[in-house]
């Protein structure tokens, strides 16, 4: 993890101190530092002069920008209608007994968020999720441990 | 007349035979005036949603007056089975690209950006190259109109065009007021002009083979062809070009599965069809919201289906207005109170009336459009809201 002061300084120097440059930030610190914690969010209100409240009204938002979901992976399950007709529940399940956490918590060791999302384009292919940026569909539950077993080897 | 059988037509992913961007040098080679008065010709309307006319914008945007100008290319894509910009931005990125371009240039544009949803991040690099292309034709060309990408935080409201700008802005994404609409009033105060992905894609096709060629496509009410994402219980999931104006019952002959009990067209925001109204609706500009299209068969729950929508509209309203807010809550707690026994069959009549007073007192298509699929849900299938 990135220091924050520094990274929010880096950030600021990249995208620029204006309003504008918000949400690029916000995703910068994420890529960094896995989410936006509270002293994150301070900093970023400094940088910016804007109050503190404004910006976590602002992050709390948007469902990319986890202000709680701290995990360096997170595993994002669609939940839409189609992807649920596919079989999201029992990739769900098969993701649970993995990694031994429900859906909106996180593994002891900060590695894994799993987290269901709206819709993420993927209709056609479901069930899909995406993990962090990269995405996998047409999920079964032997598939989905192949992927997840990639992920904690490699962590 | 609408067409009895569905039509496939494939212009809008047909790889270009031109050197990239030909159809760009050609286009500004000629007057602003004419191309903008060929796209309001072709008749061809938005495909985000709300099907405004094209040719219109541009020309309403050309007459503002501003030293800077925004073009917005909206590839939020959020409405749930939507996915076909996706695919444009991956297959034909260069149509859209001009798309983009040929506005700016029509309407004296000095800045663009591709607000992209976070969704789609892994297209950053690809897209970024493609840019990377079109600024060195550009500077050729002596076109002087940057595009950069702007990639989004995850909301489905924030593909609302003013919701998006907000956005942009680095504020919460809550739709603003409209009017001032955007090409008065708006990213940063100053005229902006939104369009859907394949709004700019077909544009580009118009400007290639013309307004009379496009015209020939489609029926007299329903100009030019679209596509479809298709998903749910159907053999040919994926996108589809179709001709416009079909009924549903071509569209569920050639799509279903062959028990197909319904037809949810133009996404949440739109309409629920059952199949004893395949033979009179037709899959047009009314309902078609972003073209897509998720089929039902009758192995399935519409009761699932449609607490499912209600879950994702309790979650994506943006809070701002209280019908809309509240409204989504009450709605999803009275269909579960309803299936429970906890009310009576009757309140259902209610709760449509509710929906009903969302569309009027709601600020934005959101909460305005919450009555579409509820109410022809629970109109048509009013036995499986109980039993
Ligand atoms: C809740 C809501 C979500 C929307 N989502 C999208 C979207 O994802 N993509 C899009 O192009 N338009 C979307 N729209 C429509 C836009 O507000 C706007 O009308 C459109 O981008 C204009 O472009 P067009 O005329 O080319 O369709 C949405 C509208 C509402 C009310
Ligand atoms: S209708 Fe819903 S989404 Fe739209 S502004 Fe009001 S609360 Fe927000």
């Amino acid at each position: 993890m990135a220091e924050v002061k520094e990274l929010v300084k880096e950030l600021s120097e990249k995208y620029g101190n204006r309003r504008e440059s918000l949400i690029p930030i916000f995703q910068g610190i994420i890529d960094k530092n896995y989410y936006l914690s509270k002293e994150a969010m301070l900093e970023v209100a400094k940088q910016l002069d804007v109050s503190a409240a404004d910006i976590y009204g602002t992050a709390s938002f948007f469902s990319f920008l986890d202000t709680d979901a701290k995990g360096k992976y997170k595993i994002r399950i669609c939940k839409s209608i189609t992807c649920d007709m596919k079989g999201k529940s029992g990739i769900i399940a098969t993701l649970e007994e993995m990694l031994k956490i429900k859906v909106g918590e996180t593994t002891e060791d900060l590695m894994f968020s799993l987290l269901h999302t709206n819709c993420i384009g993927l209709c056609d292919q479901g069930p899909a999720m995406l993990i962090n940026d990269n995405y996998y569909t047409k999920l079964t539950a032997e598939k989905v441990r192949v992927i997840l077993g990639d992920y904690i080897r490699n962590k | 007349m609408p067409y009895s059988r569905t039509r496939v037509v494939d212009v809008l992913f047909k790889p270009l035979t031109t050197a990239p961007y030909e159809i760009l040098r050609k286009t500004i080679q000629r007057e602003k005036k004419d191309v903008i008065n060929e796209l309001v010709d072709s008749g061809l309307r938005g495909r985000g949603g709300a099907g405004f006319p094209t040719g219109m914008k541009w020309k309403f945007a050309a007459q503002q007056k501003s030293d800077v100008k925004y073009v917005i290319c909206n590839a939020d894509e959020g409405e749930p089975g939507t996915f076909k910009d996706k695919k444009l931005l991956c297959e034909v990125p260069r149509k859209v690209i001009s798309g983009m371009a040929i506005c700016a240039w029509a309407t004296n544009a000095t800045k663009g950006y591709i607000y992209l949803r976070r969704e789609y991040r892994y297209l950053v690099a690809q897209l970024e190259e493609e840019l990377r292309i079109y600024h060195e034709k550009a500077k050729e060309m002596g076109l002087n109109f940057p595009i950069e990408i702007f990639l989004g935080a995850g909301a489905y409201v924030c593909g609302e065009e003013t919701a998006l700008i907000e956005s942009m802005e680095g504020k919460r994404g809550e739709p603003r007021n409209k009017p001032p609409y955007p090409i008065q009033n708006g990213f940063l105060g100053k005229p902006t002009i939104v369009n859907n992905v394949e709004t700019f894609a077909s544009s580009a096709m118009i400007c290639r083979i013309g307004a009379e060629e496009y015209k020939k496509m489609g029926t007299a009410d329903q100009r030019g062809s679209k596509l479809f994402s298709i998903s749910g219980d159907s053999p040919k999931e994926g996108v589809h070009e179709l001709e416009l104006g079909m009924t549903l019952e071509a569209f569920a002959n050639e799509f279903g599965d062959g028990d197909t009990k319904a037809v949810q067209v133009g996404g949440v925001a739109g309409f629920c069809i059952p199949r004893k109204q395949f033979k009179t609706q037709i899959i047009g500009e009314g309902n078609t919201t972003g073209g897509s299209t998720m089929i039902f068969n009758s192995t399935r729950s519409m009761y699932n289906v449609l607490h499912n929508y209600l879950d994702f509209y309790a979650e994506e309203s943006c809070g701002q207005c209280t019908p809309c807010r509240i409204g989504t809550q009450q709605l999803l707690k009275g269909i579960e109170a309803v299936k429970s026994g906890l009310k009576p069959p009757s309140y259902l009549d209610q709760l449509i009336k509710l929906s009903e007073t969302m569309r009027i007192t709601s600020k934005c298509g959101l909460g305005q459009s919450v009555t579409n699929s509820f109410s022809s849900i629970v109109q048509n299938f009013r036995e499986e809201m109980i039993f």
